[in-house]
């Protein structure tokens, strides 16, 4: 059976949602004939050449009917950031409203699960649903577009802020065994409005299970959107998403993509600053052991004038693992006075860890500034030597200058319990001493 | 406290020290003098454990034991400090997190309970004092972003944090202005007790009028070519180096 075959099984037994629009299963068709013509990608494509999906291609993974899970509001403590916070818990998959509280959003606000969406706004999301995230060249965006079941809608309205964060916790436990989830994020920031929004992956145990996750976030005319992923997939799971922003002017969008769990994962992160004076900022860190694959590509298209990016992306990888950056940056004609940067850093703590970086700048304008700029390596002697100078040992040594490696990416982050408990993970991850 | 007989070092195939024997006794100040490249420095390195240098004969007997059958740390944690002419910036880790591990450390390899955090503070306000540094440096990154002046402060509040028995003062005075070299001094001077001895590595004499020493060595060429009391420094501020190595390359 090819790897299409599996899908195209479930694709015909795929059932569309009750009260949703008739558009839905027009889109999912196009989606998955597309998804069809295109097959899982190879590492002869480009944009795959150091990722080989063939993992995912080969395992049947399948849509499930999780059962409403038993875990309580104290089970996601380690989870939730800030219990205060609106969220969104999903289990396996499933919305689980006891899990879940955003009612006290301003009333003009409007949040809800993709689900609903569809049945209240079928009009609304008929014009902003899959309007960014093309499949045409991209068999997982695809693929998602054709089994999205569920996920989040998120509609900030003109000129409102949206004061706490929302953090969506995508779960998985055993249930998720062999499992494929396919989550849906689609938010639209009108001018001037404003919301931070943390997703955060993660597991309970270690199921072998597939996320493939899409989102489509507009930034509108001096809107900002803060957008954090936390990937905290279970060391067995493959986890691929795609983000596609495109900003308007004077609009802010910043995003921080963390990786620490899944045995294969890809993020996509791409922006269009699309009017003048918008600012993207796309940061991340990864950490990674033992046989973990961890892909990360960022793209950049400076569409209008005097537009700034900025990109520091970080890696650390012991074992075996394997890490990727490919971050492109594209400047048109018209898009003079542009301003990017780009850096990015891993730090190998093993013989057999591996990065491939692949910095890509296509610069079509001349009044321009652009830099970029990678590093690999190891640990400097001479600061581990001050570190023992001092009479704290090598191992201790080593690992606290690990952590300050991450540190100064962590730093950008402007959530405080987001950036300290990220902070915490880290350190105690490699001081094995607690974090205060 | 410290006996260095013979010793030899190089950098790969470059002999640094050309055989320099010096003792220290407690409660003492030596001040090592000369001029650029003479292995002052390297002197001072290999005493605290630097890995780029290679001993290639002699041996430091410190308190007793071969110092160069310890690594660096168990130097450290054997009372050796040196305040390093180039301290390093470590961004991600606060000044007071590091001073707090080295302390305890420290103690844990004397078998001394560890602090926490707010037991530490005590500590720590008490040894702001010693070099005049705001407690908000304390919860910068360790000499990030630091003035040189500050830089060097850093380097010895640690040293008044740790307490060590032996202090290697590496270049300290370089690069300060009239009034963080009067605080380095002072600190240094406030850190002196009668069971502990400090040896200060310096091009310049200036250091030398607010930290006294009993003996003054000057090293050139990788070995000591002359050692006095303290009107030797005095004499090389007003005649320079040259004097005295003429006779040797002679």
């Amino acid at each position: 059976m090819t790897p299409t075959a599996t899908y195209s099984d479930q694709f015909a037994a795929l059932a569309t949602p009750a009260g949703a629009p008739a558009w839905l299963p027009a889109l999912r068709q196009q989606a998955f004939e597309r998804f069809t013509a295109l097959g899982f990608p190879t590492t002869r494509n480009e944009e795959w050449h150091f990722t080989s999906v063939a993992p995912i291609a080969e395992r049947p993974f399948k849509a499930i009917k999780p059962a409403a899970t038993t875990l309580t509001a104290s089970d996601l403590a380690p989870w939730i950031l800030d219990p205060s916070w609106h969220r969104l818990v999903f289990v396996n998959g499933r919305f689980e409203p006891g899990l879940s509280q955003f009612s006290e959003l301003p009333a003009e606000v409007e949040v809800a699960t993709l689900s609903d969406a569809l049945r209240e706004s079928p009009e609304w999301l008929s014009a902003h649903l899959g309007k960014l995230a093309a499949f045409d060249a991209a068999a997982f965006t695809a693929l998602n577009t054709a089994f999205m079941q569920d996920g989040v809608v998120i509609h900030v309205p003109k000129g409102e802020t949206v004061e706490l964060p929302l953090q969506i916790l995508c779960l998985a436990d055993a249930q998720a065994q062999g499992a494929a989830f396919h989550p849906r994020l689609l938010v639209v920031a009108e001018a001037q409005s404003q919301i931070s929004l943390i997703e955060t992956f993660a597991a309970m145990g270690g199921a072998e299970y597939l996320v493939n996750a899409v989102a489509e976030v507009t930034v509108a005319d001096g809107a900002r959107v803060d957008h954090y992923k936390v990937q905290q997939e279970s060391t067995d799971a493959y986890h691929v998403s795609t983000v596609q922003v495109t900003q308007g002017r004077d609009s802010i969008y910043h995003s921080f993509s963390f990786a620490a769990g899944a045995a294969l994962s890809r993020a996509n992160i791409y922006t269009k600053l699309l009017g003048t004076g918008g600012e993207a900022r796309l940061n991340g860190l990864y950490v990674l052991d033992g046989t973990q694959h961890a892909d990360h590509q960022t793209f950049v298209e400076h569409i209008a004038e005097a537009c700034a990016s900025r990109e520091l992306y970080k890696g650390i990888l012991d074992g075996s693992s394997h890490g990727v950056f490919n971050g492109k940056v594209y400047v048109d004609p018209e898009a003079q006075k542009t301003d990017g940067k780009q850096t990015n850093k891993a730090l190998l703590l093993s013989e057999q860890a591996r990065v491939d970086t692949k910095p890509q700048l296509e610069i079509f304008a001349d009044d321009v500034k652009c830099t970029h700029g990678a590093t690999v390596g190891r640990l400097d002697e001479l600061p581990l030597f001050y570190l023992k100078s001092r009479g704290i040992g090598a191992e201790s040594a080593k690992a606290l200058l690990t952590y300050a490696f991450a540190a100064e990416v962590l730093e950008t982050i402007e959530n405080d319990p987001l950036r300290l408990a990220l902070e915490r993970a880290v350190f105690e991850r490699f001081t094995h001493a607690s974090f205060e | 406290m410290l006996k260095i007989t013979n010793l030899h070092a190089s950098v790969g195939e470059k002999e640094i020290l050309k055989g320099i024997s010096l003792t220290v006794n407690a409660g003492e100040i030596h001040a090592i003098m000369g001029p650029n490249g003479s292995g002052k420095s390297t002197l001072a390195q290999v005493i605290a454990g630097h890995p780029g240098y290679e001993v290639t004969s002699g041996s430091i007997e410190y308190d007793g034991q071969d110092l160069l059958e310890l690594e660096a740390e168990e130097r450290a944690q054997a009372g050796v400090f040196l305040a390093f002419q180039y301290p390093i910036e470590i961004p991600g880790v606060t000044n007071a997190y590091f001073l707090r591990a080295a302390y305890n450390e420290i103690r844990k390899a004397h078998s001394e309970p560890e602090l926490d955090p707010i037991e530490f503070l005590d500590v720590m306000e008490e040894k702001l004092k010693v070099v005049e540094m705001d407690a908000s440096m304390m919860q910068r990154s360790v000499n990030a972003g630091f003035s040189g002046g500050e830089k060097k402060r850093n380097e010895i509040l640690q040293m008044a944090v740790l307490a060590p028995k032996l202090a290697v003062l590496d270049e300290t005075d370089s690069g300060l202005d009239i009034d963080a070299l009067r605080i380095v001094a002072e600190g240094v001077n406030k850190l002196k007790r009668p069971d502990n001895a400090t040896i200060v590595v310096t091009h310049y004499q200036r250091l030398l009028n607010y930290i006294i020493p009993d003996h003054v060595h000057v090293l050139a060429g990788g070995r000591i070519i002359k050692s006095g009391g303290k009107e030797l420094a005095h004499e090389l501020e007003a005649k320079g180096y040259d004097w005295l190595l003429e006779p040797v390359t002679a």
